[in-house]
This record gives structure tokens, sequence and C-alpha cells, in this order.
């Protein structure tokens, strides 16, 4: 049918398509700016990154060509593997936890009576914040001695923690930051979904005597089965460039415990001046999230 | 198949950006092959841009570099100089990123720390040539130029520089029954005074130490220097640190950390954590250099009369710190003369510029810090001296002893790679800190073969 159409505005005479553009004309100049914005901004960016990191450059003279050797110097740091565990265990727990709980709030939300709205502006709160500012309120939270977490366990005759001073509960510590600083944006993207579901079904699986958890299991996750697997992949590709958190937080320690990828893309290209090592980085790691985005474009072409 | 299109046109696009981005790096003009081509006239009109002009937020100061400005200007009238202001005065954010994008000073403004790093890349001037401009040059301390010059060449002139030593909370030394007047001379004594002073109570810190974002390895320099050990065998080839020296500053650390409970709970501290908490008069004693106490000072709500700095413990060596001027690779020897004329005038003279202390105590600003040692007991250091005494506003006896200790203590460089050798030794410091297992001998064998490594990689 597309390629009939095609074939059909082949055949048009100039005057047509003249018409057909100047028609068009507001939408194109619309267009126009957001392909300007992606072409400076992220795709420009993304081929420069893939040259450097084949170049030594020094920005003054001519960039020199050394094939895979940023590649290899790479690969030879003892914080190459370090960085990649850590990157594959945030994410792994960032789904856990980042995942599971905005979808449970979700629920919860999409269940209460009362005082719905105000729950909702609660939850998306933490989102409002500029990210830095979350950041260093969970430094403050996790400090060993005065810090809220360690306070409140106490309470409980708990503890204290070390949190992200312990190579143990460094990452789980990053992890939850994340998870509480992007609670908000998941919840109200699965209330979204789930207020699309028809109160038909679920009044059908009550009158077959279907519990809480089974209209959770055989009605809701089915119904909203698109945005989980689309959210799913969304998640592992923004989890992976973890970045800010173990920056702002931990500088990458203690011992190595939360260096992750991008922080050591960091390193390389900020601390270390080594633009092609961190260009390196940078393209192993997009490599891996282009693999994830191209499931997720077939998996939304597919359902949509 | 319309989206296919649309995605060739985008890519031929890209493909054409990076083409013309490519294209657009010309081959670097060196200061020799512009002066090959057509050397103007003597005096021809000149104008250079320089960084680092105090920000708008430090009224104060920029008005004196603005009368530095205009008063160089009626001096050399065909020198035109163009101020930028900028706070922090360099980023390793937009260092190479204004290289990359052609946007860097002419006369560009560097931590010590960044010096070899940049020598390396090739991105600052040879100045040698062009040094009976700036005369004083001749007289600033060998080790201090030192560490601008590879081989016999020079890239740069520094600005201020000093050794690092300890900086103690004065008013916490009183309160812990310690006498603020004799600082601690020996680790055992340092190990003692912190004992004392974590026990005022909750929340105090007898000794704070960095061990994250590669400035647990900068700290560790510093220390191993103090005890007369090194970080790489002189040749650079190898890692020196598993040693005796090296030993000592760890095993110090994990007895304040874990025997002593003087360094508190929590770790992972990097250079703002530590000012915040000196600032909140709650830390008692960190390695530092009396750079700390400005910091402290203008930007953390220190007061500097609760301050002091003394000597770094035990110490025959320290570690240099401070700033400087290199030039852009780029730039002309005739802007490099005019540059270098302006660094004389504002930076290495007597009385003038940065030395005014006169101008600086009238303007309030405090006087009396010994951050700038560029001269030793040449005669301009003397005189400098003399001067900052003599118009000082801070209680200088506060930092007497680290002066006198100046006098004798050697200053050493950082070692090649320093940040690539820094990040390994954070893995060191960081365990010693937040491990109370961790083993001494193997973390220092563990960074030992990982730096050895990174050398041999050349």
């Amino acid at each position: 049918m597309s390629t009939m159409t095609v074939k059909g505005s082949r055949r048009r005479s100039p005057g047509a398509t003249r018409r057909s553009v100047s028609r068009n004309l507001t939408a194109y100049g619309f267009l126009s700016g957001a392909l300007i914005c992606f072409a400076f901004f992220s795709w420009y960016p993304m081929i420069r990154e893939f040259i450097l990191s084949f170049q030594k450059t020094n920005f003054i003279d001519p960039p020199e060509w050394v094939g895979f050797e940023n590649f290899e110097t790479v690969f030879d740091d003892s914080a190459f593997a370090s960085a990649w565990l850590n990157t594959a265990t945030f994410t792994l727990l960032a789904l856990v936890f980042g995942y599971v709980v905005p979808f449970v709030f979700a629920l919860v939300l999409n269940e209460l009576r009362h005082a719905r709205a105000y729950l909702r502006l609660v939850v998306y709160l933490p989102v409002m914040l500029p990210p830095a500012v979350a950041v260093l309120l969970f430094k403050w939270f996790y400090d060993p001695g005065a810090g809220l977490f360690n306070q409140a366990l106490d309470v409980f005759g708990l503890g204290p923690l070390a949190w992200l001073d312990s190579t143990d509960t460094a990452l789980l510590s990053l992890v939850i930051v994340s998870t509480w600083m992007n609670l908000g944006t998941g919840t109200l993207i699965y209330l979204a979904a789930l207020q699309s579901i028809p109160s038909e079904l679920y009044e059908a699986a009550e009158l077959d005597g279907a519990g809480l958890f089974k209209r959770v299991w055989h009605v809701t996750i089915p119904q909203t089965k698109l945005i989980l697997l689309v959210m799913l992949l969304l998640q592992i590709v923004a989890t992976m460039q973890v970045f800010i958190e173990p920056f702002l937080l931990t500088g990458g320690g203690p011992e190595n415990g939360t260096v992750t990828v991008a922080y050591l893309m960091y390193q390389y290209a900020f601390s270390f001046g080594n633009w092609g090592g961190g260009g390196a980085l940078g393209l192993m790691l997009m490599l891996v999230l282009i693999v994830f985005s191209a499931v997720y474009l077939r998996v939304s072409r597919d359902r949509t | 198949m319309q989206s296919r299109k649309i995605a060739t046109v985008l890519a031929a696009a890209g493909l054409v950006l990076a083409a013309a981005a490519c294209g657009s790096e010309e081959p670097a003009a060196t200061p020799t092959a512009a002066a090959g081509s057509s050397a103007p006239a003597a005096n021809a009109p000149v104008t250079i841009s320089v960084g680092c002009q105090p920000p708008k937020t430090n009224p104060k100061e920029r008005a004196q570099w603005d009368a530095d400005v205009t008063a160089f200007q009626a001096q050399y009238p065909y020198i035109t100089i163009e101020s930028k202001d900028a706070f922090p005065c360099i980023v390793p954010e937009t260092f190479q990123a204004k290289l990359a994008g052609g946007e860097m000073e002419d006369l560009f403004y560097v931590y010590y720390t960044d010096v070899r790093k940049i020598i390396q890349a090739g991105q600052a001037a040879d100045i040698s040539p062009y040094l009976s401009e700036a005369p004083k040059v001749g007289e600033l301390r060998q080790d201090v130029m030192s560490i601008f010059k590879d081989g016999e060449k020079v890239y740069g002139i520094p600005r201020t520089n000093y050794g690092t030593g300890l900086v103690y909370n004065r008013k916490l030394f009183t309160q812990a029954g310690l006498n603020p007047d004799a600082p601690p001379k020996t680790w055992a004594e340092v190990q003692d005074a912190a004992k004392k002073i974590s026990a005022l109570g909750a929340g105090y810190v007898g000794y704070g130490e960095y061990s994250a974002g590669n400035t647990g390895g900068w700290h560790f320099t510093s220390s191993i220097y103090g005890r007369g050990g090194d970080v790489v065998s002189p040749d650079g080839k190898t890692a020196a640190f598993n040693s005796p020296q090296g030993k000592a500053v760890l095993e110090n650390l994990k007895t304040m950390r874990w025997t002593d409970n003087s360094m508190g709970t929590k770790q992972l501290h990097r250079w703002e954590d530590l000012m915040r908490m000196m600032g909140g008069g709650k830390l008692g004693m960190m390695i530092g250099a009396p750079d700390v106490v400005q910091a402290v000072n203008n930007d953390f709500k220190g007061k500097f009369e609760d301050y002091g700095v003394t000597a770094l413990p035990e110490s025959t060596a320290s570690l240099s710190g401070g700033d400087g001027y290199m030039f852009n690779a780029k730039a002309t020897p005739e802007q490099i003369k005019a540059g270098l004329l302006w660094l004389d005038f504002r930076f290495l003279t007597p009385g003038q510029g940065q030395f005014n202390y006169e101008r600086s105590a009238r303007d309030g600003i405090p006087v009396g810090l010994p951050t700038t040692d560029l001269y030793g007991t040449a005669a301009p250091g003397t005189e400098i001296n003399a001067q900052r005494e003599q118009f000082a506003n801070v209680p200088v006896a506060h930092f007497a002893p680290y002066v006198e200790a100046a006098k004798t203590v050697q200053f050493k460089l950082e070692p090649p790679k320093a940040q690539e050798i820094y990040a390994i030794l954070d893995t060191a410091m960081s365990a010693v800190l937040t491990r109370q297992d961790a083993n001494v001998d193997e973390l220092l064998a563990d960074a030992e073969s990982k730096v050895n490594k990174l050398l041999a990689a050349g």
C-alpha cells in the first residue's frame, strides 16, 4: 500500500509537488528544528566520538589514527572489568528495585479511593528535584554517624550500616538513590497504563472469584505487558549509563566498588586527558545499548 | 522506504559534518613557523587573551586586576590584554573542550597537577627562546621552575607555589587541651592529638583524609614524600611506593581509623568534603597547604584566626602545589613575548600586582598567608616576605612553623601519569579507611603491579 502511494507520488506533476511542499511547509519547519538539534547535539557528537575512539589527539596537532590501540589501553586497565561488572550489577539491581517498586506504587495508587492526587504529587516530587541535589541529599542520609538512615535503624535497634563506605553496600546504596529519583516517572507511566484497562475485565474477574493477586496476575499484567516490556528496555538503557550517582557520592570507591563504565569514561577523558580511551569506552557502551535499543524498537513496532 | 531515505540523508549529513570538523583541524601554527614567515616590526600592536581574571563575585580582586591591566597597557601601549574571567579558573571538563573548540586563551591558567600532562600532550608552547622578556624568571626557585620544564625547554611560569604541610584547627586544639602554638612534629604526636580532638564528642574528627576521586592517591603521594619515600623510581619506569614508607602511610591511617577511632566514621572524602568539615569547625587536622586556610575562610565559612599551618610531620620533602600560566601552542612569538611581560608585571614583581600587599591590605583583602614561595631565599623572595609581614592583616604567627620549615624542605614534583596513578592508589587508601581487615601488604603489592603495568605501557 505504501509502495503504491510512493509510486503515485512520483507520477505527480511538478505543480502538485510544489503545492504539497507549500501545504506542509509549517510541518517541515517544525521538523527541521528538531532535526538540526539532533544533528548537532546527538548524531554529530556520536560520529565524532566514534572517530575519536580510533585516534590519539591533543586537540592542537592533527589527530593520529591509532587503530585499536585505545581499546587495548582500556582493556588492560585494571578498573575495566570492575567497571563492567559494577555496571551490570547496578543494572540488575536497578531492575529489581527500580522496575518493580514503581509498578507496585502504581498498583497501590490505582486502588486508592482517597488522597490519590496528593499521593501522586508526593511520589512525583523527587523527579522535580535537580539530580545533583537529590544525590547530595542522600549523601547526608547515608552518613554512617549522623545520617538519617542509621538514625532510623537505631530506633529499631538495628545497624549501623556503613552504606557508601563499604564494598558490600555501596552499589546497593547507589541503586536506592537512583530508584528514589526515578520513582515518580515510572509510577505515573504505569498508572496511566493501569487506568486504560477496561474496568469490565476486573468486574468479570471478581465475578469469577479472583482475589487481588489473581486480578493482578491475570488482568493487570497481561493488559500492561507492552508498557512493561518497553519500560524494561528503557530502564536497562538508562541505568547502564549510570554516572551521576558514583560521581557525586563515592568517586568510584571504595576499592573501585562503584566504578561504572560511564564513570571510567569520564576519568579517561577528563582526569587522564586520554580522549581516545574515553571514546573507546563510550563506543563499547554504545554498542551494548544499541542492542537493547534495537530490541526496544522491534518490540514497540511489533506491538503497536 | 521513506524513513530509510531520511536515514540515508541524515547519515550523509552527519558524515559531512564530521568530515567538515576533521577538515577544520588545521595544522598547528608553531611559534617558529609563524616567526619565520614575516617578522612583525618591533612593538607592532599585539593582542593577548589571558585567563583567570577574578570573577565579578570577587569585586575587590577583580578591580585590582583591571587596574593592573590599565597600568600595564599604559606602560606597553602596543599590547592589548583581553581578560577572560571564569571561576574556578580551570576545570578538567572545560579545559579540553576549550582546546578542541579553539577557545583556549593565549595565556591560560593551570594547576601544577595538570602541567606535566599538558606538556606531554603538546598542548602548550615552548617559551624558552623568549624568557629574556621576563627577567625575574632567572631568580625563581629552580625546583619550582622545573615543574614547567621538560629537559631544557620551558613551557610556563608559576604564579603561586607551596609545599604541603599540616593544617590544624587552633580552636579545637585549645578545646582539647592541646597547645595550638606547639603543633605536632611527629606522626605519633598527630595520632595523640587526633585522639584528644575526637574525644571532644560526637561529630568531632581528629584527623581527616581523602580517599576518593583520585584525591586519596594525591595525599598518599604527599604523605610518602614527607616520609622520605617515592611513588615511582627516579627513571619513572617502575612503582616505588611498596616500601617501608608507603607501608607506614597506610598503617598509620589504619591505626587512626580503626584502633584510635579518631578519623570519623564517614570516609571516601574528596577535596570539598574536608574543606566543609574544616570550615564547620569539627575537623582537627589534615594534610594541606596555606591555600586550604584561604579556601576555608573564603568559601567554607571558616575564620583565618582559627587555623594554623605547620610542616608535615617528620618531613624533609614535600609535594609541590600551586598554579601558573602556560601559553597556547598556537600563540605567536609576539603574543608569547607580550604574555611574558604581563606575567612579569602582574605576578613576579615585588610590590606590584599580586605582591602589592599594601593595596590588598587597604582593600581589605587578607594579607599574611604564606601561599606563595616563588623565590625562596633569593632577593625578590626576601623583599616579598618582608612586605607581606609589614602589611599583614591575618595572624602571621599561626603560619610561622610552616614558613620556617619551608626553608629547608625540598619541593618534589608529582609522578608521571599522576592522575592514573592516583586513581590506582585511591583503592589502597579507601581500603584501609573503610575495611578493618584491609591487608596493607597486599594492597601495596596489588597497586604496585597495576602501576608497573601502567608505566610499562608508556
